[in-house]
């Protein structure tokens, strides 16, 4: 086997990725139950999360360099290192968005604004479908499902509006709840903000599979 | 777009029995450089010695197709090959200078050509070996022997000695593969410099030098030209499966 060491390397790229990517899925799925059943403890929890994700980041990064100058590689092996030097930034910053949500739920104590956080819900369902699907593909390096992610973003951004409308009915009403929209309406943007960064790692598994990189419509690469 | 300069049309060579390329149809464009990679027995300088009909000297050699230099077939019936070969000039994977001083191994071509002044002849030697981004370190010892320079200036003396009968292309097989990292590098810079002036075509092992120096690059594998593009489209998503396997060293 020519290349048996960088084959091996490129397996360990691989595995890393994948349990970044899955510890990237559980946290954003477990703030966004801490945040629906107001479960302080578990929004503690998430700040563990982000560390161990911000390590994994800074292991696969160094992982990358090291492959980039050991094997200068080409092709396929170049697109996966490249695509794999961009993704773990957009996992990262999910991470980070995850534990925003979380210090957002320690806030927010009991929320009694049942409509809006249904529409919350449903947010926060759409953007973990979108993550979770976005490392899916990356794991099969199924190209269909990569690009379905990028349209999913769509719901989200629809979802986001109707919160945001939601939202400033219950300031227009002058309620109790003001203070706490505020900090709802953070959240459904740090959710809006996930799926953006799902989308991007979704555009970097049609880029590692394909070569062709589609960013704000244009062609790149 | 850069017009072509060399064109393979259905070229085929047989070395007696052993077909060693097969229907290349290929051209090359005029002030760029060209890689051509494949692994070893590929046919990658067996397609470059075509050019320049180095084949020739080879017994059993046959060819049939066409190879056209500026629209001329270098194989038609009454071509001077001497005429071919100052035209398109060949630097070697080893460095082979003349057994005589520096300045007689550049003025060597001239002065078959038929040039004999002294001052035309001290022109074109510092001008080739300016060209050749050697001048600088060998112009106090011109009467030398060009043996005794280091392997990566003995190779840019060869480039400058191509470079003295004014070639319009220049073709380069494996010249770095025997040098030292910073001579490779110099000689690479080189290439690049001299691409405003010169077409060159480059046979080359190292993926990153094609990769780093190139226009254009064409994948020969088993007599066949397999792929040629974009040196940057070619590294990067390569069209053909074999392309991809071979440079990314899974087979070769």
């Amino acid at each position: 086997m020519p290349r048996s060491r960088f084959d091996h390397q490129l397996e360990t790229l691989n595995t890393e990725l994948i349990t970044m990517g899955a510890l990237v899925e559980t946290t954003i799925a477990s703030a966004a139950k801490a945040l629906m059943e107001g479960d302080r403890t578990q929004a503690k929890r998430i700040a563990q999360n982000d560390s161990q994700i911000d390590g994994m980041e800074k292991s696969i990064e160094s992982l990358c360099l090291k492959l980039l100058l050991q094997q200068q590689p080409v092709a396929r092996d170049l697109r996966l290192i490249s695509a794999a030097l961009k993704m773990i930034t957009d996992m990262e910053r999910i991470g980070d968005q995850a534990t925003d949500i979380s210090e957002l739920t320690l806030l927010l104590g009991d929320i009694k604004t049942p409509t809006v956080m249904d529409s919350i819900g449903d947010m926060a369902r759409a953007t973990i479908r979108m993550v979770s699907a976005g490392i899916d593909a990356f794991v099969k390096k199924d190209l269909d499902l990569a690009r379905k992610v990028i349209d999913m973003d769509d719901e989200v951004d629809d979802l986001f509006v109707r919160v945001k409308e939601e939202l400033i009915e219950l300031i227009r009403q002058n309620g109790p709840f003001c203070e706490q929209a505020i900090d709802l309406i953070m959240v459904a943007k740090y959710f809006e903000r996930i799926g953006d960064h799902s989308v991007n790692i979704a555009e970097w598994v049609v880029f590692s599979i394909t070569g062709e990189h589609r960013s704000s419509g244009e062609e790149t690469v | 777009m850069s017009n072509t300069i060399i064109q393979a049309k259905n070229l085929n060579l047989y070395y007696g029995e052993n077909h060693a390329l097969k229907n290349i149809c290929l051209d090359l464009p005029e002030r760029e450089i060209t890689a051509l990679i494949g692994p070893s027995g590929c046919g990658k300088s067996t397609f470059l010695r075509t050019i320049n009909r180095m084949n020739d000297l080879i017994a059993g050699v046959r060819i049939e197709g066409q190879l056209l230099y500026r629209g001329e077939d270098v194989y038609a019936p009454g071509q001077s090959v001497t005429d071919l070969r100052r035209r398109v000039g060949m630097v070697f994977q080893k460095a082979n200078p003349f057994p005589m001083s520096i300045y007689d191994n550049i003025a060597y071509g001239p002065r078959t050509h038929g040039i004999r002044s002294r001052a035309k002849l001290d022109e074109i030697v510092e001008s080739s070996l300016r060209g050749a981004a050697l001048w600088d370190e060998v112009y106090d010892r011109l009467k030398k022997s060009a043996l005794g320079l280091s392997g990566g200036q003995q190779q840019r003396l060869c480039i400058a000695r191509a470079l003295a009968v004014k070639p319009d292309v220049l073709l380069m097989d494996e010249a770095t593969s025997a040098l030292d990292p910073i001579s490779t590098s110099k000689i690479e810079e080189l290439a690049v410099d001299l691409k405003k002036d010169y077409t060159i075509i480059m046979v080359t092992h190292n993926m990153q030098q094609a990769a780093r120096v190139s226009d254009k690059t064409a994948f020969f594998l088993l007599g066949e030209m397999i792929e040629f593009g974009d040196t940057e489209t070619l590294f990067s998503r390569p069209s053909d499966k074999r392309t991809e396997d071979y440079i990314t060293g899974r087979f070769g």
